[in-house]
């Protein structure tokens, strides 16, 4: 399914099923059909809905900037100047929580960590360890950024500039490492999207789907130790 | 909806704008000119801003402000590298400079109020009805600090600021109404004090900034500086005078060293002639275009810094750039523009005015609240990142930089100590990790109701505005009920403090324009009569004794119009001055010339 800038539904979950303004009844509808006042949006909404994207990783980004585009027009602060503070304040409100949403689904990385929030209710888990097929890597970077950072000012010697030269092609290596990452993760991206659409799902389905949530949650979480590696490494050769 | 003006507010010059129909203009004054030195004089005679306070500058630089903008939003610590180059003294209260003028001291908001009134009644006069709403432009780069201040000085001059947008990227709505780009352009813009750098997307009428970056405190007035320590020093070298202890010449110096980089980006030499005190002869010398820049190039470069993060932070190369424009008076340097050329590959454009495209388009913006103008929508982003402090003096990110505004976080927040009744919240903006890195805006106290530990949940909104400007608002999460948050700026003037500010500000009755022209004329009177004394003093025996009785007497009328209320009277009298010195004018410059010539050649015998 894919939306242009003309097919932006108007029937998005707003936060009451009463207009704020006049209570005459409203059933999503960004505007009231009465007083016309702008309504706003649900605090339950989540980002896929609220861009009229289905719940997929792979989405079509310029489509998702059309419709970023399009609401945009609708809710913006500018075109509230003259309306009273009660619109304002919806027309300020609902632009944060678009703003939000165009970002989150924008960036692939915080898209998938966005979906796993809406489907596993989890928070990313921190990593303490190094993950297990890098153990040995990054132990060994370890130790020499240690030794490297006990040099203090003798960066300069021999040593140093070897230690220098040998982080400096670890810090390529997990750049390296990181690029294969993403990939894999985007390999995941298909297969969530392929269990996706269909009729009512069924037990076997959510399992594969929280198969493969875990799957991504795991990556997530090893990239985000490596980056901090590869922050330390910048960080300490620069 | 009545008519809102925009105004860019500058750190050198500030100027007013408006819709006229679909095409924004900028209004001029009387003589056609359409800047208004940013500058302010309090003079015997009253208040002047714009160009008759610049003549004052030099006559009297303790009582006349200049570049205060360089202190909205600022504490004396964050300037006082920079002090020694202005004339008068500054203070500090409550986190906020003041500028001492004789008895008084002044907030910076105060002074940039007089401009905004300056222009405020430039508009009046212009457009025949009363301006009550304004759009204000700000460097992209300002804190939320910065742009308080700059709100405070709209509320002060009595005008209620619908919309701070940032210059950089009001000029490209300027640009883009113009030139109906689409695409991806780069808004370099260098001005009097600030530098940003913005990137923008434009498709269909829709500006989005995709990242902006940029320097609060690099700008022309830095160039003239580097041109000023040179001058100063070689004074010294050669005359043996101290240009520092005197006031006045410091002034002389500074609005040379201007005047020469602004005539360099024309041509390739100039030269310079400054009078000395104390009989020593006048320091003349020859500027080159070189020699400038050999001086100010490492400035420069400090500007491709924040364009190179620009590009980084929105994910791009500068061969994806389209389009580069140039706003700002600065960026008529040849220099400047060669660097941005290098750096993006790409000729930049300056086609349209530099000094006036920011107030264009912040007349477009304002066109745009006003409800006239539908198909343009401007997304801008946060320059900083704001947070929180946390545990061990570290900033927690709640919104990154860059982030497209209006754009909301919340943080829950809860009790260690049983019966706990407050949390202590600061709020940072800054890209730094640990808070004393990063700037201070504000504090409060979350109320929180005495309960066990950890049992308490009070969530807090912090919101940022389309101004790029923080509201906070708390609500308790068990209970459903929101509090107010009484938020106190680390950098800012109280709302009790705006309040007396805009009542003292209508003592200064330079509303009426009938009294300000007579301020303006009795300040001219005072400059004639200085200026002629002087001369007398010197010339007396070069004239006829007539000659002397008629100017004595041409003098006393002047000093008697003076108490007159009606300017025209006083300009009467200046211009009756001016007729019978005449004649003395031409003999001194004569003496003078003679004496240079006669210097020269000693100097050649000496050879």
């Amino acid at each position: 399914m894919s939306t242009s800038a003309n097919q932006v539904p108007r029937e998005l979950p707003t936060a009451r099923s009463m207009c704020w303004h006049c209570q005459s009844e409203v059933c999503g509808e960004y505007f009231c059909g009465r007083c016309v006042k702008v309504q706003p949006l649900s605090k339950e909404l989540d980002y896929f809905t609220c861009m009229n994207l289905p719940c997929r990783l792979i989405l079509d980004e310029k489509s998702l900037e059309e419709t970023f585009y399009s609401l945009s027009r609708m809710f913006h602060p500018d075109f509230y100047a003259n309306k009273d503070e009660g619109e304002k304040m919806v027309s300020l409100r609902n632009t944060a929580l678009l703003n939000t949403a165009y970002r989150t689904l924008k960036d692939p990385i915080q898209r998938a960590e966005y979906l796993i929030r809406l489907e596993a209710g989890s928070v990313k888990d921190i990593r303490s360890a190094p993950p297990a097929d890098l153990f040995d890597e990054i132990l060994e970077i370890q130790e020499n950024l240690e030794e490297f950072r006990s040099l203090t000012s003798q960066t300069n010697s021999e040593r140093g500039k070897e230690l220098k030269a040998k982080l400096q092609i670890e810090r390529e290596t997990l750049g390296a490492r990181q690029e294969e990452m993403k990939a894999k993760l985007f390999g995941k991206f298909k297969d969530w999207d392929d269990l996706q659409g269909g009729e009512e799902e069924s037990p076997e389905i959510r399992a594969k789907k929280n198969a493969i949530l875990k799957e991504m949650q795991e990556i997530l979480s090893n990239r985000t130790y490596v980056r901090n590696i590869v922050n330390d490494l910048i960080a300490a050769t620069n | 909806m009545a008519r809102i003006v925009g105004i860019d507010l500058g750190t050198t010059n500030s100027l007013v704008a408006y819709m006229d129909g679909d095409v924004p203009q900028v209004i001029e004054g009387k003589h056609g000119q359409s800047k208004v030195p940013s500058i302010v004089g309090l003079t015997d005679n009253g208040l002047i801003v714009g160009e008759p306070a610049k003549e004052h500058l030099v006559r009297e630089p303790s009582r006349t402000i200049y570049s205060v903008k360089r202190f909205m939003g600022k504490s004396l610590a964050d300037v006082s590298e920079e002090l020694k180059y202005f004339p008068y003294a500054l203070q500090e209260k409550g986190g906020v400079i003041r500028i001492q003028i004789g008895e008084k001291t002044y907030s910076p908001p105060q002074v940039s109020a007089m401009i905004l009134k300056e222009l405020k009644l430039r508009a009046e006069a212009h457009l025949g009805e009363e301006i009550a709403k304004a759009v204000i432009t700000v460097p992209a780069y300002f804190n939320d600090s910065q742009r308080q201040a700059t709100k405070d000085a709209g509320l002060i001059a009595g005008l209620e600021v619908l919309r701070i947008v940032n210059e950089p990227t009001a000029a490209s709505l300027a640009y883009g109404l113009q030139k109906k780009t689409q695409g991806l352009i780069a808004v370099y813009d260098l001005g009097g004090g600030t530098f940003d750098i913005s990137l923008l997307k434009l498709k269909d009428g829709i500006f989005e900034v995709l990242a902006t970056n940029g320097n609060t405190h690099l700008g022309g007035d830095d160039f003239d500086r580097c041109l000023v320590r040179s001058i100063i020093q070689e004074i010294n070298e050669q005359y043996g005078v101290k240009v520092e202890d005197y006031s006045d010449l410091m002034q002389i110096v500074r609005l040379e060293s201007e005047r020469v980089k602004i005539r360099l980006s024309s041509e390739k030499k100039t030269s310079i002639s400054i009078n000395l005190p104390e009989g020593a002869v006048a320091y003349t010398r020859e500027w080159s275009r070189d020699e400038l820049e050999s001086l100010t190039e490492d400035l420069v470069k400090q500007t491709l810094m924040p364009c190179r993060l620009v590009l980084q932070d929105a994910g791009l190369q500068a061969s994806d750039v389209d389009e580069v424009v140039l706003v700002g008076g600065s960026t008529r340097m040849p220099l400047v523009r060669q660097m941005v050329q290098e750096l993006f590959g790409k000729v930049p454009h300056c086609e349209l005015n530099p000094d006036e495209v920011v107030a264009l388009g912040a007349a477009v913006q304002a066109g745009i609240l006003a409800g006239d103008n539908k198909d343009m929508l401007l997304l801008d982003v946060t320059p900083l990142s704001l947070g929180i402090e946390t545990m061990g003096g570290v900033m927690s990110t709640l919104i990154r930089r860059n982030t497209t505004i209006p754009s909301s976080a919340k943080e829950m927040f809860t009790t260690y100590v049983d019966g706990q009744t407050s949390v202590d919240i600061h709020i940072l903006q800054g890209e730094r990790e640990l808070v004393k890195d990063n700037r201070s805006l504000a504090r409060f106290q979350l109320k929180v109701p005495p309960l066990p530990p950890a049992v308490p949940r009070v969530e807090v909104t912090f919101l940022i505005d389309a101004n790029g400007m923080l509201n906070v608002t708390a609500a308790d999460i068990r209970t459903g009920e929101s509090q107010t948050v009484q938020v106190k700026p680390s950098h800012g003037l109280t709302d009790d403090e705006v309040e007396g500010m805009i009542r003292e500000s209508f003592q200064f009755a330079a509303q009426d324009i009938k009294v300000r022209q007579a301020i303006e004329a009795r300040t001219e009177a005072d400059a004639i009569l200085f200026a002629t004394e002087k001369a007398l003093k010197r010339g007396t025996a070069l004239i006829t004794l007539d000659e002397v009785q008629g100017i004595d007497k041409a003098l006393d009328e002047l000093r008697q119009a003076k108490g007159q209320d009606d300017h025209r009277v006083i300009r009467e009298r200046i211009e009756d001055v001016e007729k019978v010195t005449h004649h003395l004018a031409e003999v001194l410059m004569d003496a003078t010339l003679k004496e240079a010539l006669e210097n020269k050649k000693l100097s050649e015998v000496a050879d």
